[in-house]
């Protein structure tokens, strides 16, 4: 064993920190993110255990459907950075192809992973917990729907910060999402959390709709409030995010990213 | 009424304070073989990423078949293509699905039957099965060239499109670039290194320095005007310049 040698090594990863900050965020970010959201699921235990009823229905429906919405926004994220790591946006840019299309395209990639994901969570819930996601009903439809377009709009935020700042932005295909994990208020309600951050959350869709799928379950009551406040926001939210996406890719090209991003 | 299907009018990329290209003008006439040469850093690249839309003129003007490139970037680009050596293709799908899949994306049709034909042409029958990612460079070059072949192009920006491959399969790849100049009338702007390339395939040749147009003409124009023997000796002039000039 050499030291120089291992020592090179340490210095190459060095190098990489020194001028990364996505990287160097991404030390804090997994155990701040836990603390978050393992701190408020067990205030939420604490303040209501007698209170709520079924907590495995609970659970594992807020499980399932917290991962067809990172699916969705993977479907997205994903598909770019397969064009970046085989070096083919050049080819694609360079074509008739419109940014609109390859939207579409990677939308659509989007809804078949989520589709074929879905299809095989719900089945092994039932195979191991003998949990069927149906108990939520026909709201199902809507919220899957709902959830789907919340993790696009996740997916083209995300891909446009990696068209504009490179392949050292990769890391956030993985973990943007979980940064709307706490706010999405997945495993516990809204009001457990403190009311700044609440206000943060009514402005996600999918915090709206995790809301939704606890009411249903709970007292069996239409979320009609949730739904409207969610397809309200994902409307408003996607239009603005494919107009950035847009302004992005014009930006790249006045800079000349597109071609580098790659590299 | 122009006759060409290209022309570039002062075409000028600026990065911050970095000129890249500066008031660039040219024009390509239909079934004319254009060379672009100059050392690293003239502003070859550049100027075809902004012909492909790949890049944002700070001034200037492209049409290609009278259309402006800035308007009606889909008509346009439908109509041209290009290879390079510096490009790649997905690397898990196998030669023929790279070609159906820019097939597709160039709506061109009977596609079973264009991906047969140019496989023929380009002679890459004995790995168009072949997962992209085991093809040797030479095969990858010619899948490049086949991927901008596909689409009848028009106009046809080669970036060194035989840099690495062996003088036998380069030499049918200029000869195929001939014929089908001959004919289908297509244009093709040209750069590469190897200047007795560009002397046997340019009807003109634009020579680039520091972004700007310093010579224009056929090879002898150009070896006649700066007194060289040949080509080469007019590249290495340039390039010298250049470097000293940045230094």
């Amino acid at each position: 064993m050499k030291l120089h040698r291992i020592t090179a090594l340490i210095v190459r990863h060095l190098y990489l920190y020194r001028r990364s900050l996505p990287r160097i965020m991404e030390i804090f970010y997994w155990p701040f993110l836990d603390l978050v959201i393992w701190g408020f699921i067990t205030l939420y235990l604490a303040r209501y255990q007698s209170q709520v009823p079924g907590f495995v229905t609970f659970f594992l429906g807020a499980l399932i459907l917290w991962d067809m919405l990172f699916r969705s926004q993977q479907g997205i994220t994903i598909s770019f950075l397969e064009e970046l790591w085989a070096r083919n946006l050049m080819n694609l840019f360079a074509s008739p192809l419109k940014p609109g299309e390859f939207l579409a395209a990677t939308m659509t990639m989007s809804v078949m992973k989520v589709t074929i994901v879905s299809i095989v969570m719900a089945s092994c819930a039932i195979l191991f917990y003998s949990y069927n996601i149906l108990v939520v009903g026909v709201w199902l439809i809507p919220f899957v729907l709902n959830l789907v377009i919340t993790g696009w709009i996740i997916g083209v935020f995300t891909t446009s910060l990696i068209m504009r700042f490179g392949q050292e932005a990769e890391v956030l295909a993985w973990s943007m999402v979980f940064l709307f994990q706490p706010i999405s208020c997945v495993f516990y309600p809204m009001e457990v959390l403190p009311k700044w951050l609440q206000m943060i959350a009514m402005a996600n869709p999918a915090a709206h709709i995790f809301e939704g799928m606890r009411t249903v379950l709970s007292t069996g009551a239409p979320p009609i409030g949730n739904l409207a406040w969610a397809i309200c926001l994902n409307g408003a939210l996607l239009v603005g995010v494919i107009a950035w996406f847009y302004r992005t890719v014009a930006y790249c090209k006045d800079q000349g990213l597109l071609v580098r991003v790659g590299e | 009424m122009s006759t060409s299907v290209l022309k570039v009018s002062d075409l000028t990329k600026r990065f911050g304070d970095f000129t890249a290209v500066n008031g660039v003008s040219f024009e390509i006439r239909p079934g004319e073989i254009l060379g672009l040469l100059g050392p690293n850093g003239a502003g070859k690249t550049t100027t075809i990423q902004m012909l492909l839309g790949l890049v944002t003129p700070t001034a200037g003007s492209i049409h290609m078949f009278g259309l402006d490139l800035s308007t009606h970037r889909e008509e346009i680009l439908q109509q041209v293509n290009f290879s390079s050596t510096y490009i790649s293709m997905p690397q898990s799908l196998t030669v023929e699905e790279n070609l159906w899949v820019v097939a597709r994306l160039y709506g061109v049709s009977d596609i079973a039957r264009r991906v047969q034909d140019i496989v023929k042409k380009l002679e890459m029958e004995e790995f168009s099965g072949k997962i992209t990612r085991k093809l040797s460079s030479g095969q990858m070059t010619r899948l490049t060239l086949a991927k901008a072949f596909l689409t009848d192009p028009r106009i046809l920006f080669l970036d060194e499109p035989t840099a690495s491959l062996d003088p036998d399969v380069a030499h049918k790849i200029r000869s195929l670039l001939k014929e089908e100049r001959r004919s289908s009338g297509l244009s093709i702007l040209y750069t590469s290194h190897n200047m007795r390339e560009m002397e046997e395939m340019s009807d003109r040749i634009i020579f680039l320095q520091r972004g700007c147009i310093v010579a224009e003409g056929t090879a002898q124009e150009i070896i006649d005007r700066f007194g060289k023997a040949d080509l080469e000796e007019v590249f290495l002039k340039f390039a010298r310049e250049q470097r000293q000039s940045s230094s």
